[in-house]
């Protein structure tokens, strides 16, 4: 779809339907391959911190940080992450059309991986780095997973994730602004300062961020 | 599903029962969105609550109505449920598309809800493409409405005073005249399947919609809301102007960013 001065914006499907999809009843094989799609795009996650068998308490957790996305991974790994005081706690296995990650905690930082670190000195305090991509269909699941595994009760959690710039929806254009920039969403209980200018209007955050 | 907003207090979730529920169906165009949009922009219509599904694509942003610096920072998702008790309103939003496979489970999960929260009746707004309509369809207007049979009793001599037209069935395989007719609305997304399981579950819902195209649909969304208020009579307006209706202030930059100066 062109805009007034031709510049191209994408405007997949709207009415998010597929017409075959709604035409066609599904057939008992068509429900059979849903079925094996489905399980295939399941998601694993794996604490290591617990021993298989045992009673499956909830991991207690007073700050969660989790970073999505390369970059956002890699300001972990640079910033932050290290073998002393850092220990892997987990991982998330999953596959999807765009990448695979393996249950594996020695990994590289070109690899799509989703670990989960726990600080020594407090082991309330956790971190994610989440470099694969998390598709639709797994973004729920992989919440419902890793949340459900934690006591939530006076849990911070911190999303650190980025967009393109030019995503950024504002008056000006985006070429003349001085990237990068920051920008956060906080939920009304969040009550702390928060270090850099709440997203404006019409700007909205999505995919697994957003869950 | 539906997750009521904590009001503080301890104040009960909200109670629907009798209410009219108005909702868009995602289809060509959000023309429905849009127009829902500019029903809870105008009414300032509260938030009450949010769906909380795997059904739709996950986004949020900051607060989509807001008018000043105080209500701007309000987060806001894609699901959420608006209520109106002095007119017996209650409006959901829905903000972004359906993730494959799912839509049929929310179409099942929405409409226990409705059964169960008592809502009087469902009034959806929706769209098809313009370009699918058939000659006689091409004159006249490009709005249209259904009734399920429960409503009918109750609103179709109100559709037949406003001079209203229903939306017409086709044969089930055009060119050939002797075949069913059957309803057929694309690009509508969820109001086919919404509608006929409303008829089967005598659910009371009411279906407008307005043929159109991809675009600029901000005109479409009038044309479709004060289509809606003449019958709901929601604001009062002696004549139907885009006027009567507030944009809200997320509609800002829906074509793009402003230009880069050395451009010129």
């Amino acid at each position: 779809m062109a805009t007034f001065f031709g510049e191209v914006v994408v405007a997949p499907s709207r009415a998010g339907l597929d017409e075959e999809e709604e035409a066609r009843e599904e057939t008992p094989e068509d429900r059979e391959i849903r079925r094996e799609i489905e399980k295939k795009r399941e998601i694993d996650v794996l604490w290591t911190w617990r021993s298989g068998g045992c009673a499956e308490e909830p991991l207690v957790c007073s700050r969660f940080i989790v970073a999505i996305g390369r970059n956002a991974a890699a300001f972990l790994s640079s910033f932050i992450l290290d073998s002393v005081c850092w220990e892997v706690v987990g991982v998330v296995k999953l596959w999807n059309e765009w990448c695979r990650t393996s249950s594996t905690t020695n990994v590289l930082p070109t690899d799509s991986f989703c670990l989960f670190y726990r600080l020594i000195s407090d082991p309330t305090v956790l971190l994610c780095q989440c470099s694969c991509y998390v598709a639709e269909d797994q973004q729920f699941q992989w919440l419902e997973k890793v949340f459900g595994s934690m006591q939530k009760k006076g849990l911070q959690v911190t999303i650190l994730s980025t967009c393109p710039v030019a995503d950024y929806k504002t008056q000006e254009s985006t070429l003349t602004l001085v990237s990068p920039f920051l920008r956060a969403l906080k939920t009304k209980e969040f009550q702390e300062q928060v270090c850099c200018p709440l997203l404006e209007q019409p700007n909205i955050v999505r995919d697994l961020p957003a869950a | 599903m539906f997750v009521p907003c904590d009001r503080g207090g301890g104040s009960a979730a909200p109670d629907f029962k009798g209410f009219t529920l108005l909702m868009p169906a995602v289809s060509v165009g959000n023309v429905g969105q849009l127009a829902i949009d500019l029903v809870i922009s105008t009414l300032d219509m509260t938030k009450v609550g949010y769906f909380y599904t795997d059904c739709l694509v996950p986004m949020v942003g900051n607060n989509p109505y807001a008018t000043a610096e105080e209500n701007s920072t309000e987060l806001s998702i894609n699901a959420e449920v608006y209520s109106l008790p002095s007119e017996k309103l209650v409006v959901l939003q829905i903000r972004s598309p359906f993730i494959k496979n799912k839509y049929r489970p929310f179409c099942e999960t929405l409409l226990s809800w409705v059964k169960s929260s008592k809502c009087a009746r469902v009034v959806l707004l929706s769209s098809s493409h313009a370009y699918q309509r058939d000659d006689e369809q091409l004159l006249g207007t490009p709005l249209r409405y259904l009734l399920t049979p429960d409503l009918e009793k109750a609103v179709g001599g109100r559709m037949k005073e406003l001079n209203w037209k229903e939306m017409e069935r086709v044969a089930a395989y055009p060119g050939i005249s002797d075949t069913d007719k059957i309803l057929h609305i694309p690009g509508g997304g969820i109001t086919k399947l919404l509608f006929t399981e409303s008829c089967s579950e005598g659910i009371q819902m009411a279906v407008l919609l307005k043929f159109c195209s991809e675009g600029d649909n901000i005109p479409d969304a009038f044309v479709l809301v004060n289509y809606l208020n003449e019958w709901l009579q929601l604001i009062k307006s002696e004549v139907n102007s885009s006027s009567q209706w507030k944009i809200p202030s997320s509609w800002r930059l829906l074509f793009g960013n402003g230009l880069p100066p050395a451009l010129f």
